[in-house]
Protein backbone atom coordinates (compact mmCIF):
# COMPACT_ATOMS: atom_id res chain seq x y z
CA UNK A 1 0.00 0.00 0.00
CA UNK A 2 1.52 3.52 -1.05
CA UNK A 3 2.28 5.78 1.74
CA UNK A 4 0.30 8.34 -0.59
CA UNK A 5 -1.27 8.13 -3.50
CA UNK A 6 -3.32 10.57 -5.94
CA UNK A 7 -5.41 9.90 -8.30
CA UNK A 8 -6.61 11.28 -10.92
CA UNK A 9 -6.42 14.84 -9.33
CA UNK A 10 -7.12 17.92 -10.41
CA UNK A 11 -7.27 21.40 -9.03
CA UNK A 12 -9.03 24.37 -11.02
CA UNK A 13 -9.18 28.14 -9.72
CA UNK A 14 -11.91 30.98 -10.75
CA UNK A 15 -14.53 30.03 -12.87
CA UNK A 16 -15.72 30.97 -16.81
CA UNK A 17 -12.94 33.22 -18.76
CA UNK A 18 -10.35 33.27 -15.37
CA UNK A 19 -10.63 29.85 -14.48
CA UNK A 20 -6.58 27.95 -14.41
CA UNK A 21 -6.07 24.57 -14.18
CA UNK A 22 -3.64 24.51 -11.79
CA UNK A 23 -3.55 20.45 -11.83
CA UNK A 24 -5.29 18.17 -14.34
CA UNK A 25 -5.55 14.10 -13.94
CA UNK A 26 -2.93 13.81 -11.74
CA UNK A 27 -1.80 10.13 -10.65
CA UNK A 28 0.63 9.70 -8.52
CA UNK A 29 2.43 6.77 -5.78
CA UNK A 30 5.06 7.42 -3.35
CA UNK A 31 5.71 4.10 -1.48
CA UNK A 32 7.45 3.76 2.31
CA UNK A 33 11.42 4.67 2.04
CA UNK A 34 10.92 5.82 -1.83
CA UNK A 35 11.74 9.75 -2.75
CA UNK A 36 9.90 11.26 -5.46
CA UNK A 37 10.90 14.65 -7.03
CA UNK A 38 8.17 16.46 -8.80
CA UNK A 39 10.19 19.28 -11.73
CA UNK A 40 8.73 21.60 -13.82
CA UNK A 41 8.64 25.02 -14.57
CA UNK A 42 7.14 28.31 -12.50
CA UNK A 43 3.53 27.71 -12.42
CA UNK A 44 3.20 24.22 -13.75
CA UNK A 45 1.64 23.23 -10.34
CA UNK A 46 4.21 22.02 -8.07
CA UNK A 47 3.20 23.82 -5.41
CA UNK A 48 -0.51 22.95 -5.49
CA UNK A 49 0.52 19.33 -5.71
CA UNK A 50 2.02 19.39 -2.40
CA UNK A 51 -0.34 21.54 -0.62
CA UNK A 52 -3.34 19.07 -2.00
CA UNK A 53 -0.90 15.95 -0.97
CA UNK A 54 -0.53 17.55 2.38
CA UNK A 55 -4.37 18.03 3.08
CA UNK A 56 -4.10 21.77 3.43
CA UNK A 57 -5.84 21.83 0.35
CA UNK A 58 -8.64 20.36 -1.52
CA UNK A 59 -8.49 18.75 -5.05
CA UNK A 60 -11.52 20.27 -7.07
CA UNK A 61 -11.82 16.10 -8.07
CA UNK A 62 -9.72 12.99 -7.70
CA UNK A 63 -9.04 11.82 -4.31
CA UNK A 64 -5.85 11.97 -2.18
CA UNK A 65 -4.80 8.61 -0.17
CA UNK A 66 -2.74 8.72 2.71
CA UNK A 67 -1.47 5.17 3.92
CA UNK A 68 -4.36 3.83 2.26
CA UNK A 69 -7.14 6.33 3.63
CA UNK A 70 -9.32 8.59 1.86
CA UNK A 71 -8.98 12.12 2.89
CA UNK A 72 -12.52 12.71 1.70
CA UNK A 73 -13.72 10.76 4.17
CA UNK A 74 -12.17 12.38 7.11
CA UNK A 75 -13.39 14.81 9.35
CA UNK A 76 -11.39 18.06 9.36
CA UNK A 77 -10.43 16.75 12.89
CA UNK A 78 -9.16 13.41 11.64
CA UNK A 79 -7.09 15.40 9.07
CA UNK A 80 -5.82 17.73 11.18
CA UNK A 81 -4.36 14.68 13.64
CA UNK A 82 -2.81 13.15 10.61
CA UNK A 83 -1.00 16.08 9.94
CA UNK A 84 0.34 16.57 13.27
CA UNK A 85 0.99 12.81 13.32
CA UNK A 86 1.83 11.53 10.60
CA UNK A 87 3.29 14.43 8.22
CA UNK A 88 6.32 16.31 8.26
CA UNK A 89 6.80 19.92 5.93
CA UNK A 90 9.83 21.76 5.17
CA UNK A 91 9.53 24.83 3.01
CA UNK A 92 11.97 26.75 1.02
CA UNK A 93 11.88 29.46 3.91
CA UNK A 94 12.06 27.15 6.93
CA UNK A 95 9.49 28.29 8.73
CA UNK A 96 10.74 28.21 12.00
CA UNK A 97 8.99 29.73 15.15
CA UNK A 98 11.42 32.43 16.37
CA UNK A 99 10.37 32.43 20.17
CA UNK A 100 11.62 29.02 20.39
CA UNK A 101 14.60 27.21 20.33
CA UNK A 102 16.26 24.75 18.19
CA UNK A 103 14.44 21.84 20.27
CA UNK A 104 11.44 23.43 21.06
CA UNK A 105 10.77 24.09 17.21
CA UNK A 106 11.56 20.18 16.60
CA UNK A 107 9.45 19.23 20.03
CA UNK A 108 6.43 21.43 19.24
CA UNK A 109 4.45 19.42 16.22
CA UNK A 110 4.58 16.12 19.33
CA UNK A 111 3.55 18.64 22.02
CA UNK A 112 0.88 19.66 19.71
CA UNK A 113 -0.62 16.27 19.48
CA UNK A 114 -0.79 16.01 23.44
CA UNK A 115 2.94 14.73 24.24
CA UNK A 116 4.20 16.01 27.72
CA UNK A 117 6.41 18.65 27.22
CA UNK A 118 9.38 16.78 28.90
CA UNK A 119 8.96 13.51 26.83
CA UNK A 120 8.15 15.68 23.37
CA UNK A 121 11.82 17.78 24.37
CA UNK A 122 13.44 14.66 24.87
CA UNK A 123 12.41 13.55 21.20
CA UNK A 124 13.21 16.48 19.60
CA UNK A 125 17.00 16.52 21.69
CA UNK A 126 17.64 12.95 20.25
CA UNK A 127 16.30 13.97 16.67
CA UNK A 128 18.65 16.91 16.28
CA UNK A 129 21.07 14.95 17.82
CA UNK A 130 20.78 12.39 14.90
CA UNK A 131 20.81 15.41 12.10
CA UNK A 132 24.19 16.31 14.01
CA UNK A 133 22.74 19.46 15.10
CA UNK A 134 23.02 18.13 19.08
CA UNK A 135 24.84 20.96 20.04
CA UNK A 136 22.60 23.90 18.41
CA UNK A 137 19.26 22.37 20.72
CA UNK A 138 19.40 25.52 22.53
CA UNK A 139 20.16 28.32 19.99
CA UNK A 140 16.83 30.18 18.73
CA UNK A 141 16.66 30.35 14.74
CA UNK A 142 18.36 33.58 14.14
CA UNK A 143 21.21 32.35 16.03
CA UNK A 144 21.62 29.75 13.20
CA UNK A 145 23.24 29.84 9.72
CA UNK A 146 20.83 29.12 7.07
CA UNK A 147 21.68 25.46 6.01
CA UNK A 148 21.20 24.95 10.49
CA UNK A 149 17.92 26.27 10.29
CA UNK A 150 17.04 23.89 7.32
CA UNK A 151 18.68 21.11 8.75
CA UNK A 152 16.29 22.00 12.32
CA UNK A 153 12.93 22.01 9.72
CA UNK A 154 13.75 18.55 8.26
CA UNK A 155 14.08 17.43 12.03
CA UNK A 156 11.05 18.59 12.94
CA UNK A 157 9.38 17.31 10.03
CA UNK A 158 10.82 14.17 10.81
CA UNK A 159 10.17 14.13 14.41
CA UNK A 160 8.38 10.96 16.15
CA UNK A 161 6.70 8.56 13.61
CA UNK A 162 5.55 10.42 10.35
CA UNK A 163 5.44 8.24 7.02
CA UNK A 164 5.17 10.96 4.77
CA UNK A 165 7.49 14.06 4.12
CA UNK A 166 6.47 17.01 1.70
CA UNK A 167 8.97 19.29 0.77
CA UNK A 168 9.02 22.35 -1.28
CA UNK A 169 12.09 23.58 -2.63
CA UNK A 170 13.86 22.57 0.50
CA UNK A 171 17.49 24.33 -0.32
CA UNK A 172 16.54 26.61 -2.61
CA UNK A 173 17.88 29.26 -0.42
CA UNK A 174 20.94 27.71 0.03
CA UNK A 175 24.53 27.14 -1.19
CA UNK A 176 25.40 23.83 -3.27
CA UNK A 177 27.15 22.57 0.00
CA UNK A 178 24.24 22.83 3.00
CA UNK A 179 21.91 22.61 -0.17
CA UNK A 180 23.19 18.98 -0.75
CA UNK A 181 23.90 18.34 3.14
CA UNK A 182 19.61 18.60 2.91
CA UNK A 183 18.95 16.47 0.74
CA UNK A 184 21.45 13.31 2.32
CA UNK A 185 18.66 14.20 5.50
CA UNK A 186 15.44 13.71 3.48
CA UNK A 187 17.55 10.68 1.76
CA UNK A 188 18.68 9.15 4.74
CA UNK A 189 14.75 9.49 6.14
CA UNK A 190 13.61 7.94 3.16
CA UNK A 191 16.43 4.80 4.27
CA UNK A 192 14.52 4.81 7.64
CA UNK A 193 11.06 3.91 5.50
CA UNK A 194 9.96 7.89 5.10
CA UNK A 195 8.39 8.65 1.75
CA UNK A 196 9.17 11.59 0.34
CA UNK A 197 8.23 14.18 -2.37
CA UNK A 198 10.20 17.06 -2.67
CA UNK A 199 8.93 19.46 -5.17
CA UNK A 200 11.67 21.52 -7.20
CA UNK A 201 12.97 22.97 -10.09
CA UNK A 202 16.48 21.87 -9.50
CA UNK A 203 17.79 19.16 -10.90
CA UNK A 204 20.42 18.60 -8.51
CA UNK A 205 18.34 18.55 -5.71
CA UNK A 206 15.96 16.16 -7.95
CA UNK A 207 18.95 13.91 -8.84
CA UNK A 208 18.43 12.58 -5.71
CA UNK A 209 15.02 11.22 -5.73
CA UNK A 210 14.23 7.32 -6.64
CA UNK A 211 11.65 8.61 -9.61
CA UNK A 212 11.44 12.13 -11.00
CA UNK A 213 8.11 13.10 -12.39
CA UNK A 214 7.93 16.15 -14.89
CA UNK A 215 5.09 18.35 -14.21
CA UNK A 216 4.17 20.74 -17.05
CA UNK A 217 0.75 23.24 -17.27
CA UNK A 218 -0.89 21.03 -14.11
CA UNK A 219 -0.05 17.29 -16.07
CA UNK A 220 2.17 14.87 -15.20
CA UNK A 221 4.02 14.26 -18.74
CA UNK A 222 7.01 12.02 -17.65
CA UNK A 223 9.00 10.61 -15.48
CA UNK A 224 12.60 8.74 -14.63
CA UNK A 225 13.27 5.02 -15.48
CA UNK A 226 14.22 2.90 -12.15
CA UNK A 227 17.81 3.85 -11.42
CA UNK A 228 20.30 1.03 -12.70
CA UNK A 229 23.18 0.38 -10.57
CA UNK A 230 25.99 2.87 -10.29
CA UNK A 231 28.87 0.61 -12.29
CA UNK A 232 27.01 1.56 -15.38
CA UNK A 233 28.86 4.93 -15.22
CA UNK A 234 31.99 3.55 -14.34
CA UNK A 235 33.21 2.23 -17.32
CA UNK A 236 36.56 1.88 -15.95
CA UNK A 237 34.82 -0.98 -13.75
CA UNK A 238 33.52 -2.51 -16.47
CA UNK A 239 36.52 -2.55 -18.86
CA UNK A 240 38.39 -4.53 -16.21
CA UNK B 1 42.38 16.82 -19.34
CA UNK B 2 45.55 15.44 -21.11
CA UNK B 3 46.86 12.05 -19.98
CA UNK B 4 50.46 13.79 -20.39
CA UNK B 5 50.18 16.19 -17.58
CA UNK B 6 48.49 13.72 -15.63
CA UNK B 7 51.58 11.61 -15.78
CA UNK B 8 53.88 14.84 -15.20
CA UNK B 9 51.65 15.61 -12.10
CA UNK B 10 52.01 11.73 -10.82
CA UNK B 11 55.69 11.92 -11.52
CA UNK B 12 56.00 15.36 -9.63
CA UNK B 13 55.55 13.08 -6.15
CA UNK B 14 58.76 10.97 -6.68
CA UNK B 15 59.70 8.20 -9.62
CA UNK B 16 57.29 5.69 -10.39
CA UNK B 17 57.05 2.44 -13.00
CA UNK B 18 54.80 2.53 -15.99
CA UNK B 19 52.11 0.30 -14.62
CA UNK B 20 51.91 2.26 -11.55
CA UNK B 21 51.30 5.54 -13.43
CA UNK B 22 48.37 4.10 -14.61
CA UNK B 23 47.03 2.72 -11.64
CA UNK B 24 47.17 6.06 -9.66
CA UNK B 25 45.82 8.01 -12.52
CA UNK B 26 42.60 5.65 -12.42
CA UNK B 27 42.48 6.20 -8.55
CA UNK B 28 43.39 9.80 -8.83
CA UNK B 29 40.30 10.67 -11.02
CA UNK B 30 37.99 8.66 -9.09
CA UNK B 31 38.11 5.69 -11.66
CA UNK B 32 36.04 7.81 -13.71
CA UNK B 33 38.43 8.33 -16.47
CA UNK B 34 39.78 4.53 -17.51
CA UNK B 35 43.70 5.11 -18.95
CA UNK B 36 44.36 2.61 -21.37
CA UNK B 37 48.32 0.66 -20.46
CA UNK B 38 49.02 1.76 -24.55
CA UNK B 39 48.58 5.11 -23.78
CA UNK B 40 50.39 5.98 -20.59
CA UNK B 41 53.33 3.69 -22.44
CA UNK B 42 53.16 6.41 -25.86
CA UNK B 43 53.16 9.37 -23.41
CA UNK B 44 55.43 8.22 -21.41
CA UNK B 45 58.35 8.09 -24.45
CA UNK B 46 57.56 11.13 -25.85
CA UNK B 47 57.55 12.62 -22.53
CA UNK B 48 60.85 11.33 -22.61
CA UNK B 49 62.01 12.61 -25.87
CA UNK B 50 60.87 15.86 -24.99
CA UNK B 51 63.21 15.81 -22.08
CA UNK B 52 60.10 16.04 -19.67
CA UNK B 53 60.74 12.71 -17.89
CA UNK B 54 63.54 10.50 -17.71
CA UNK B 55 64.20 6.81 -16.66
CA UNK B 56 67.05 4.20 -15.75
CA UNK B 57 66.95 2.52 -19.61
CA UNK B 58 67.01 4.88 -22.29
CA UNK B 59 66.86 1.99 -24.99
CA UNK B 60 63.88 2.22 -26.79
CA UNK B 61 62.40 -1.13 -27.14
CA UNK B 62 58.94 -0.44 -26.59
CA UNK B 63 56.21 -1.66 -24.00
CA UNK B 64 58.09 -4.33 -21.89
CA UNK B 65 61.04 -2.07 -21.08
CA UNK B 66 58.75 1.01 -20.09
CA UNK B 67 56.67 -1.00 -17.96
CA UNK B 68 59.96 -2.38 -16.16
CA UNK B 69 61.67 1.11 -16.16
CA UNK B 70 61.29 3.80 -13.47
CA UNK B 71 60.81 7.08 -14.55
CA UNK B 72 61.30 10.68 -12.83
CA UNK B 73 60.15 13.87 -13.71
CA UNK B 74 63.33 16.58 -14.81
CA UNK B 75 63.59 19.95 -14.18
CA UNK B 76 61.77 20.94 -17.08
CA UNK B 77 58.76 18.61 -16.79
CA UNK B 78 58.22 20.78 -13.30
CA UNK B 79 58.29 24.07 -15.22
CA UNK B 80 55.77 22.30 -18.02
CA UNK B 81 53.67 21.27 -14.98
CA UNK B 82 53.41 24.24 -13.11
CA UNK B 83 52.79 26.30 -16.30
CA UNK B 84 49.88 23.92 -17.50
CA UNK B 85 48.11 24.55 -13.95
CA UNK B 86 48.07 28.08 -14.74
CA UNK B 87 47.20 27.67 -17.93
CA UNK B 88 43.18 28.23 -18.75
CA UNK B 89 42.13 25.93 -21.16
CA UNK B 90 40.27 26.95 -24.03
CA UNK B 91 36.44 27.73 -23.51
CA UNK B 92 36.30 30.88 -25.47
CA UNK B 93 34.85 29.33 -28.27
CA UNK B 94 31.41 27.76 -28.38
CA UNK B 95 31.33 24.14 -28.13
CA UNK B 96 30.43 22.04 -31.05
CA UNK B 97 26.80 20.94 -29.29
CA UNK B 98 24.74 18.10 -30.79
CA UNK B 99 21.81 18.85 -28.50
CA UNK B 100 21.70 22.72 -29.78
CA UNK B 101 21.65 21.46 -33.09
CA UNK B 102 18.76 19.04 -32.12
CA UNK B 103 16.91 21.45 -30.71
CA UNK B 104 17.33 23.94 -33.42
CA UNK B 105 16.57 21.62 -36.56
CA UNK B 106 13.80 19.78 -34.03
CA UNK B 107 12.00 23.70 -34.37
CA UNK B 108 12.74 23.53 -38.22
CA UNK B 109 10.98 20.03 -39.12
CA UNK B 110 7.26 20.43 -39.64
CA UNK B 111 4.84 18.69 -36.75
CA UNK B 112 7.59 18.50 -34.41
CA UNK B 113 6.59 18.63 -31.13
CA UNK B 114 9.72 20.97 -29.86
CA UNK B 115 8.46 20.34 -26.21
CA UNK B 116 8.80 17.10 -26.32
CA UNK B 117 11.91 16.53 -28.22
CA UNK B 118 13.35 18.77 -25.50
CA UNK B 119 12.00 16.60 -22.45
CA UNK B 120 13.25 13.68 -24.17
CA UNK B 121 16.33 15.39 -23.80
CA UNK B 122 15.91 16.78 -19.70
CA UNK B 123 14.66 13.12 -18.88
CA UNK B 124 17.89 11.54 -20.31
CA UNK B 125 20.26 14.32 -18.26
CA UNK B 126 18.14 13.67 -15.25
CA UNK B 127 18.85 10.22 -15.33
CA UNK B 128 21.93 10.83 -15.71
CA UNK B 129 22.42 13.03 -12.66
CA UNK B 130 20.34 10.14 -10.76
CA UNK B 131 23.26 8.04 -11.41
CA UNK B 132 26.11 10.32 -10.55
CA UNK B 133 24.32 11.45 -7.18
CA UNK B 134 24.24 7.94 -6.12
CA UNK B 135 27.88 7.44 -6.84
CA UNK B 136 28.60 10.18 -4.88
CA UNK B 137 26.26 9.15 -2.30
CA UNK B 138 27.44 5.58 -1.72
CA UNK B 139 31.07 6.51 -2.20
CA UNK B 140 32.27 10.27 -2.46
CA UNK B 141 31.94 11.02 1.56
CA UNK B 142 35.00 8.74 1.47
CA UNK B 143 36.85 10.00 -1.36
CA UNK B 144 37.53 13.38 -2.39
CA UNK B 145 38.59 12.57 -5.51
CA UNK B 146 35.54 11.23 -6.90
CA UNK B 147 33.47 14.06 -4.94
CA UNK B 148 34.55 16.34 -7.17
CA UNK B 149 34.83 14.76 -10.35
CA UNK B 150 30.96 13.79 -9.77
CA UNK B 151 30.40 17.42 -8.71
CA UNK B 152 31.81 18.84 -11.71
CA UNK B 153 29.67 16.59 -14.31
CA UNK B 154 26.48 17.12 -11.91
CA UNK B 155 27.15 21.41 -12.54
CA UNK B 156 27.96 20.30 -16.20
CA UNK B 157 24.85 18.38 -17.01
CA UNK B 158 22.61 20.60 -14.14
CA UNK B 159 23.78 23.15 -16.42
CA UNK B 160 22.54 21.82 -19.89
CA UNK B 161 18.80 21.03 -18.19
CA UNK B 162 19.28 24.62 -17.30
CA UNK B 163 19.45 25.66 -21.17
CA UNK B 164 17.14 22.94 -21.89
CA UNK B 165 14.76 25.25 -19.75
CA UNK B 166 15.64 28.42 -20.81
CA UNK B 167 15.01 27.03 -24.56
CA UNK B 168 11.31 25.63 -23.41
CA UNK B 169 10.07 28.40 -21.92
CA UNK B 170 11.64 31.23 -24.95
CA UNK B 171 9.69 28.85 -27.63
CA UNK B 172 6.93 28.91 -25.65
CA UNK B 173 6.71 32.37 -25.14
CA UNK B 174 7.60 33.11 -29.18
CA UNK B 175 4.69 31.11 -29.81
CA UNK B 176 2.06 31.51 -27.75
CA UNK B 177 -0.72 29.97 -30.14
CA UNK B 178 1.10 26.54 -30.58
CA UNK B 179 3.74 25.78 -28.13
CA UNK B 180 5.04 23.19 -29.96
CA UNK B 181 4.83 24.29 -33.67
CA UNK B 182 6.60 28.14 -33.58
CA UNK B 183 5.03 30.47 -36.52
CA UNK B 184 7.75 30.77 -39.30
CA UNK B 185 7.79 34.24 -37.90
CA UNK B 186 8.30 33.30 -34.40
CA UNK B 187 11.68 30.94 -36.02
CA UNK B 188 14.87 31.57 -35.11
CA UNK B 189 17.12 31.96 -38.24
CA UNK B 190 19.84 28.82 -37.78
CA UNK B 191 23.38 30.31 -37.68
CA UNK B 192 25.79 29.69 -40.56
CA UNK B 193 28.71 31.22 -38.64
CA UNK B 194 31.73 29.25 -39.11
CA UNK B 195 33.17 27.70 -35.93
CA UNK B 196 29.74 26.93 -34.39
CA UNK B 197 29.65 23.14 -35.62
CA UNK B 198 25.93 24.09 -35.96
CA UNK B 199 26.31 24.58 -39.97
CA UNK B 200 28.05 21.84 -40.55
Amino acid sequence: MSVLELRHVSRTYGQGAAEVHALADVDLAVEAGQMVAVMGPSGSGKSTLLTIAGSLEEPTSGEVLIGGAPLTKMSSNAKARLRRRSIGYVFQDFNLLPGLTAAENVALPLELDGTSARKAHLVGLKTLDDLGLGAKAGSFPDQLSGGERQRVAIARAVVGDRRLLLADEPSGALDSVNGEAVMRLIHAACKRGVAAVVVTHDAQLASWADRVVFLRDGRVTDHTAPLPGPESLLSGEQSR
Amino acid sequence: MTVRHALLALLSEGPKYGLQLREEFEARTGEVWPLNVGQVYTTLQRLERDGLVESDDTSEDGREKTQQNIFRITAEGQQELVGWLRTPPDLSAPPRDELIMKVLVAMRVPGTDVPEVIQVHRRYLVELMQQWTRIKEAEAESDLSLALVVDAELFRLDAVIRWLDAADGRIKRAAPGSPGEPSAAALPRVPRRRGTGIAR
